[in-house]
């Protein structure tokens, strides 16, 4: 067993996982059945997946070539969009009242996103003001 | 090393496979997708599908020439979603 042996079938591994992830989290996006609970399949499994297959790749450049790093990059990037991305889509779900009962928020009266701001009251609810 | 480089092969190939399935899966949720946050979602990861295609392209044909490409597609990939999600939320992009 040589060092490239050992790489080859870690990049085939990676390879396996990282698709696998992918392939899941995708399911999971189709099968869920609210927009809250879909949310959770893809951000979280996909980048996992992504995450793995990059794995691989830069493995396969270290084993097959004079290797690089340069996938981390991409792998920190993802990382840190991802959680962003997924809490900008549970504002839009929270503010198109997509789910059913949007948890209580721990300090303030309502959500900032369901919150009307005192000019613009007279447009959404007229007949109240 | 032959049977670890065949074996090697499989997985891109079964690699393949599986992420372009999870591609239509996820463009199956765009078309279907009952509210607009759900279509935001699909089209999120139907990039990060596409920038593992993108990688897989790289592994089979040994090139690194995908790296930039790959980072342009994520970059560009958060910020549309973003943009949408903004659009939806205050009506606005760049207020």
């Amino acid at each position: 067993m040589s060092i490239e042996v050992i790489g080859t079938y870690a990049v085939a591994i990676c390879l396996l996982i990282g698709a696998a992830f992918a392939l899941i989290g995708t399911i999971g996006l189709l099968k869920f059945n609210d927009s809250m609970t879909r949310l959770h399949a893809p951000t979280k499994v996909g980048t996992i997946g992504i995450g793995a297959l990059l794995l691989a790749s830069m493995i396969h450049a270290h084993v097959f070539a004079d290797g690089s790093m340069h996938e981390l990059l991409i792998m920190a990037f993802l990382f840190v969009t991802a959680p962003i991305s997924a809490n900008f889509i549970a504002k839009v779900n929270i503010h198109r009242r997509s789910c059913d009962a949007p948890p209580p928020p721990p300090k303030d009266d309502t959500w900032s996103t369901l919150n009307v701001p005192e000019a613009d009251r007279e447009l959404a609810e007229p007949e109240k003001v | 090393m032959t049977a670890a480089t065949d074996f090697m092969n499989i997985a891109i190939i079964l690699a393949f496979i599986a992420v372009a399935l999870a591609q239509v899966l996820s463009m199956v949720r765009l078309v279907i997708g009952p509210s607009v946050g759900d279509r935001i979602l699909a089209l999120d990861t139907m990039v990060v599908n596409a920038i593992g295609l993108i990688v897989l392209l790289g592994i089979a044909q040994g090139s690194r020439i995908y790296f930039e490409v790959t980072l342009i597609i994520a970059m560009l990939g958060f910020v549309s979603t973003v943009a949408y999600a903004r659009f939806i939320l205050r009506g606005d992009i760049i207020e």
